[in-house]
């Protein structure tokens, strides 16, 4: 069972502000250089203060506007382990999946959680123990199809797995 | 019971004869695109395995995000974007100077066909539901296992209907629908859920005022978005689809289960403008007089169409864009461009002072050609107004039709068309 700090965000979070589009010039060539600049243009040392398996808990919507994968992709490099939100875009929310970023919907926690609380996470049981108050809650089990691209690894070892078989 | 147009689409293309919403299935892919930055699918395809693409004459891709190339990085990301589509044989692959935007040349090409199930590594995918199709965006991975597979999982969405009855006023656009409709359902109205788009006002609009519509059904959160074909658009299609090409041309049953049904009257929608930092954040045109401006955009794939400079430069022409004002246009295709140029309208621009653009999404995004400097404000007729969208982190982008744009740079502050127009 892993463990992380919490860092808050509110609605509408968009891909500009997580990682901004002068940055996806050939990205993927090293994606893990995208972390530093997450979230620069509002906190440039987010990615400083982020320890590895810290948790970002937002609003609605998060992850609103472009298909960029280079956005959950920056997020888990910068080292954030889960993102818990009321909800999320949904080109977002496949691409955080599909590069095995854990996205979980969980309004609930969103609205009592504060910055700096310790989360523990449990994928499987879908259960959120807040350690700092001790409570805990319930989000809706990701369905099959998630499931196996997340256990997979990713949707590339998925298909790989695929294309093989 | 009966389907919406996008279930219908859905369910042929899984093979099923009903969905419903909220069931997942494994539907078959019709086309998929990409542009410049899709290299990262590329990659993900090859890091999956792939020796082949499902069918090479399904994909298209242009080059236009970081087009000309602005550094040497995206110079050898173009480089490295050739090699695979040679590698995988995509047929339908643009190079710089012989395409231009994808959501307005694809279609342009006649790739899109009513009926298509699309994916496309990019949001403004849904522009092609103005033609009957289902397209979606996705990210790289996404893309890469559809280019390997043929095929894609999704749930079955929700639809809202968003009717626009009465007439328009002639100076609201189809940009001023979609920017209204978004003001009134907010930046979340449409997450996870289809938008189709109805009413005699929207079968009174051209194909690019369509486009304009559907492609912006992303900020409002939309999975995809659909108007259902006719006339209009069967008219556009003839002579870009190839001959005997098999187009299915679906719409929704009447007695079709939506989600929600929206109402608008166009009568009393006037020329909007959408104020930083949401595209929802939308009020009329007339309210927002006296906000100086120091760059005015037309372009982009939402509104870098032929329709869109001709509106344009029937404003501009004969005067002058304001001093301390720049406005740079950005025709969406070469064709576009070409077209432009037979009918005068780039000398329009030029001789108004506007700095003509190659086709490229560069100031959209805040890639390059004409970036935001430090606390200055944009008017665009592009898509998205987040924060550092456009340049400097506290710039600030409006966004409204050509129409406004063009009368906005003459004034050189925002104002509704009207007033330049009626002067």
């Amino acid at each position: 069972m892993k463990n992380g700090r919490v860092w808050k965000f509110g609605n509408d979070v968009d891909t500009d502000v997580i990682i901004p589009g002068r940055f996806l010039a050939d990205w993927n060539k090293e994606p893990e250089k995208l972390g530093q600049y997450c979230f620069c243009s509002i906190d440039p040392q987010f990615s400083t203060k982020v320890q590895p398996g810290d948790i970002i808990v937002a609003g609605e919507n998060f992850g609103c506007g472009s298909s960029r994968q280079a956005a959950p992709v920056a997020i888990k490099y910068a080292g954030i382990e889960y993102v818990i939100a009321v909800s999320f875009a949904r080109i977002f929310y496949r691409n955080a999946i599909n590069i095995g970023l854990p996205v979980l919907e969980c309004p609930a926690l969103v609205e009592e959680v504060k910055k700096g609380d310790r989360l523990a996470v449990e994928l499987d049981k879908g259960e959120i123990k807040n350690l700092d108050t001790g409570k805990v809650y319930h989000f809706e089990p990701l369905n099959v199809m998630v499931q196996e691209i997340l256990y997979s690894g990713g949707l590339v070892p998925y298909v790989r797995n695929r294309l093989n078989s | 019971m009966g389907m919406t147009l996008v279930e219908k689409v859905l369910a042929q293309a899984a093979n099923l004869p009903q969905v419903k919403p909220g069931q997942f299935i494994t539907a078959k892919v019709d086309k998929i695109i990409g542009h410049d930055i899709s290299l990262a699918a590329f990659r993900e395809l090859e890091r999956m395995g792939a020796t082949r693409v499902f069918d090479p004459d399904r994909i298209a891709i242009t080059w236009d995000h970081f087009v000309p190339s602005p550094t040497v990085g995206a110079a050898n990301q173009n480089r490295e974007l050739a090699g695979y589509i040679n590698r995988y044989k995509i047929k339908n692959f643009f190079e710089v100077g012989r395409g231009g935007i994808c959501h307005a040349l694809f279609p342009e090409k006649g790739l899109i066909w009513p009926g298509d199930v699309v994916v496309g590594s990019d949001s403004h995918t849904c522009t092609y539901g103005a033609l009957g199709a289902v397209a979606m965006g996705m990210g790289s991975t996404d893309v890469a296992a559809a280019m390997a597979l043929g095929e894609v999982w999704l749930k079955v969405p929700e639809t809202i209907r968003v009717h626009f009855a009465g007439e328009r006023g002639p100076w609201t656009t189809g940009k001023d629908l979609i920017l209204y409709t978004l003001g009134q359902i907010g930046t979340k109205g449409a997450l996870y859920k289809a938008l189709e788009f109805a009413g005699e006002a929207v079968y009174g609009l051209n194909m690019d005022e369509r486009f304009t519509i559907c492609n912006m059904a992303v900020e409002g959160g939309s999975k995809t978005a659909v108007i259902a074909p006719d006339d209009t658009t069967r008219e556009y299609l003839v002579g870009r689809v190839p001959p005997g090409a098999q187009l299915r041309f679906y719409s929704s049953d009447l007695d079709a289960v939506y989600v929600a049904d929206y109402i608008f009257d166009c009568s009393k929608i006037e020329p909007q403008v959408a104020c930083p930092p949401s595209p929802a954040n939308v009020h009329p045109a007339a309210g927002l007089t006296g906000v100086k401006i120091d760059q005015a955009v037309l372009g982009s794939c939402t509104n870098g169409r032929l329709s869109d400079l001709r509106v344009a430069a029937r404003i501009l022409e004969g005067r002058k864009i304001k001093p301390g004002v720049r406005m740079i246009v950005v025709p969406g295709t070469q064709e576009i461009y070409l077209t432009a140029m037979r009918e005068g309208l780039l000398e329009t621009f030029v001789r108004a002072g506007a700095l003509v653009s190659p086709p490229t999404c560069g100031p959209c995004f805040g890639g390059h050609m004409g970036l935001l400097g430090d606390s200055e404000v944009a008017i665009s007729s592009t898509n998205r107004n987040f924060t550092g969208r456009m340049g400097a982190v506290n710039s600030q982008v409006y966004l409204a039709s050509p129409a406004t744009v063009a009368a906005s740079a003459i004034t050189g502050y925002i104002c509704d068309p009207r007033e330049v127009m009626s002067a």
